[in-house]
């Protein structure tokens, strides 16, 4: 199982959390296109809470953040 | 005269002989140093000697606008205010944003030099040119928004800058606050009005623009940054939509979001306070700033009314780093901050250090004095805040003085975290390199907005480098905190620098001014004024080794969490900074000082 967080807009029509299940050869494009996120939406992607690129490859358990373009300070 | 963004005019208020009087700004120097930051340190640098007591009539209060503060430029409305300060010792300088700044500059001023001490309470009217010091008795000891309502009702559509009760208790954690909840929240500035016995500046102004020497380049650059800005995510759409409260959940999910005074890193219930939660069931509004497109302010209601909301550090410090997982509550201690004037980043942290000391039974369930410091507790939470902006009882007293004075009084001077004895922002620097490199060489002590290397570190902003790796960290922060010197010093908000870049504010600068800076020359202008606000520490008795950071985070490894197992690397990151610099043992060399035309101020 791999959950997805999502945060900000990327809630909208979502959910906070979609739980997907675990296939080998899965990467970030792949889940992105799943959830029906353009890539361009993405700005921070965090596998278990460090930043990744779309093509690293996932594996079970794995936690997944997704945050649109949002900062401050 | 050559036209210019500046009015070309300083106020210089003595108090201690009521003496007004209004002087011409050098234009050389003005521009040498930009405005506000720069100029406010290069003015304190001149006219103090380092050394005084902060809360002697010895130090001046100085409160100065951007060189393009007031101007047609996205966000151009802030002031800020140079002192020495009483909880660091060494430079103060918090800016604020509002319409003050504005009303300062349309009412013909770049700035206040206040000096001296007012034998009773005053406070100062400016209405254009007319500068009168007024008796203040009747302000004294009201709060923040008692004090704007009065001033208000008495000058119509003017802007009010005041201290509340927290100032005038001289508590080292005292804001200034204007227009209702905007602040200059930093170093105990507020101590320093309220040592002056200065209640409140109230301004009005005619005017509502200035002239710029080009008006037409400055047309255009602000239609190409407000395009940029609207069309930035952060800027456009994430900073209006959730403030700065978006931050929570993403430092949280980095495991970099300190619990319980930073004994952890992760907090579970961090959805509970997080932005989204804000956005969705609290927000009645939100709030721009002077000319500001983006508009981050939040507004939540209490009692019926609408008052200002919090901002991320605020969520996270009294949310994660005391414990408190409700909205409502932080609302209120929030409010409270606003009210006695007291910042709501190191008052809510100094909460959370004796909230430790309590915990390991360091402070006593007697001293605590009905209300126990147990982490978690909402009425504690409020009941403190009020305390420390009261000072009231031997705690709250104590407590005012900030954290690291509470922690070396009870003999554990570790359970302060912050620098220069300045209470540390939102971001556990074990898992982000960088921004521990920022907080321990910042001039004004633990804070994040020197050179916010979160962007480069978290939000991947203009590029992600690795936030577990300290390669390249020194070079960054230098760049960063070097041109955050220049955008404090315009008088722009640092947030329109996640949409805009150097070239932007050298462009706006010079249509402003007539200067002709390029990006180099620019970046170099904001490295002069780090330097010099570097002298200032130097000659006021700072030492290399306060250029650290607390132990737990360069010693204990985080326990929980995403981030589990990393610690601060300063001690690589330092000497690399301090060659990128040419600095060697956390001061300027000669050389430094002569590349930067800065020789001069480095005698005694
Ligand atoms: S972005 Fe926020 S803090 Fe900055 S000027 Fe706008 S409203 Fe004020």
């Amino acid at each position: 199982m791999i959950e997805v967080r999502l945060f900000a807009t990327l809630r909208e029509g979502r959910g906070k959390i979609v739980k997907l299940d675990f296939k080998t050869n899965f990467n970030g494009i792949q889940l992105l296109e799943d959830l029906k996120i353009p890539q361009e939406q993405v700005s921070i992607f965090l596998i278990n809470g460090h930043h990744q690129s779309f093509e690293k490859l996932l594996s079970d358990e794995d936690i997944v953040s997704i945050f649109p373009p949002v900062g401050g300070g | 005269m050559e036209t210019t963004s500046y009015n070309g005019k300083l106020l210089r208020i003595n108090l201690t002989n009521s003496q007004i009087t209004s002087e011409s700004l050098n234009l050389d120097l003005a521009k040498k140093f930009i405005g506000a930051r720069g100029l406010g340190t290069k003015i304190l640098m001149d006219e103090i000697n380092p050394t005084i007591d902060p809360l002697s009539d010895d130090n001046k209060l100085i409160i100065m606008t951007g060189a393009l503060t007031g101007a047609a430029v996205p966000t151009g409305g802030r002031y800020v205010v140079v002192t020495k300060s009483p909880l660091t010792g060494m430079i103060a300088c918090s800016n604020s944003g509002g319409e003050w700044g504005a009303k300062l500059k349309y009412a013909g001023f770049d700035g206040i030099i206040f000096e001296g001490k007012a034998q009773s309470p005053v406070y100062l009217s400016i209405c254009d040119e007319k500068v009168e010091l007024k008796p203040a008795e009747a302000l004294w000891g009201k709060t923040s928004s008692e004090t704007e309502e009065i001033l208000k009702a008495e000058y119509e559509k003017s802007s009010v800058l005041n201290i509340g009760p927290g100032g005038e208790n001289k508590s080292l954690m005292a804001a200034i606050m204007n227009d209702a909840d905007r602040a200059a929240g930093r170093s105990g500035v507020g101590a320093v009005m309220g040592s002056k016995n200065l209640k409140a500046i109230v301004v009005q102004a005619s005017r509502n623009n200035i002239p710029v020497t080009d008006s037409e380049a400055m047309r255009k650059e602000m239609l190409i940054a407000m395009k940029k800005i609207k069309e930035d995510g952060v800027t456009g759409t994430g900073l209006p939509t959730y403030g700065t409260a978006v931050l929570v959940n993403i430092i949280n999910e980095t495991g970099s979001f300190p619990t319980d005074n930073w004994q952890g890193s992760y907090d579970e219930n961090a959805e509970i306070i997080s932005g989204e939660t804000l956005a969705e069931k609290y927000l009645k509004g939100t709030y721009h700033c002077h000319r500001c497109p983006i508009g981050c302010g939040r507004v939540v209601e209490r009692e019926g009314k609408n008052i200002g909301g919090p901002e991320y550090e605020t969520l996270w410090a009294y949310g994660g780093n005391c414990g408190v997982h409700d909205i409502p509550t932080i609302n209120e201690a929030n409010f409270w901050c606003n009210e006695l004037g007291i910042d709501s980043i190191s008052v809510p942290c100094t909460i959370a250090s004796a909230m430790e000391l309590y915990q390991k039974g360091y402070i006593s369930e007697e001293e605590c004095d009905g209300v126990p410091l147990t982490f978690g507790s909402k009425e504690a939470v409020v009941e403190w805040t009020k305390r420390i902006g009261l000072s009231q009882g031997k705690l709250g007293a104590l407590m005012a003085k900030g954290s690291q004075r509470l922690c070396d009084a009870y003999g554990h001077p570790e359970f302060s975290m912050s620098v220069k004895k300045q209470e540390l922002p939102a971001y556990d620097a074990r898992g982000i390199q960088g921004i521990g490199l920022n907080y321990a060489t910042s001039n004004r002590g633990g804070c994040h907005v020197r050179g916010y290397m979160i962007s480069p570190e978290i939000l991947a902003h203009p590029e992600l480098l690795d936030r577990t790796k300290t390669e390249d960290k020194a070079t960054w922060t230098k760049i960063f905190q070097d041109l955050t010197a220049v955008i404090d010093s315009m008088g722009m908000c640092l947030f329109t620098s996640f949409a805009l870049g150097a070239d932007d504010y050298a462009n706006f600068l010079n249509a402003g001014t007539g200067t002709t800076h390029t990006v180099d020359s620019l970046l170099e202008a904001g490295e002069r004024i780090y330097n010099l606000e570097r002298i200032f520490n130097k000659k006021a008795g700072m030492k290399a080794e306060d250029d650290s950071l607390p132990k737990r985070l360069t010693e204990d490894s985080i326990v929980d969490g995403p981030s589990q197992g990393q610690k601060n690397h300063l001690n690589i990151m330092l000497p690399e900074y301090y060659a990128a610099r040419g600095w060697v043992n956390a001061f300027p060399t000669e050389e430094t000082l002569i590349r930067l035309g800065l020789e001069e101020n480095d005698r005694s």
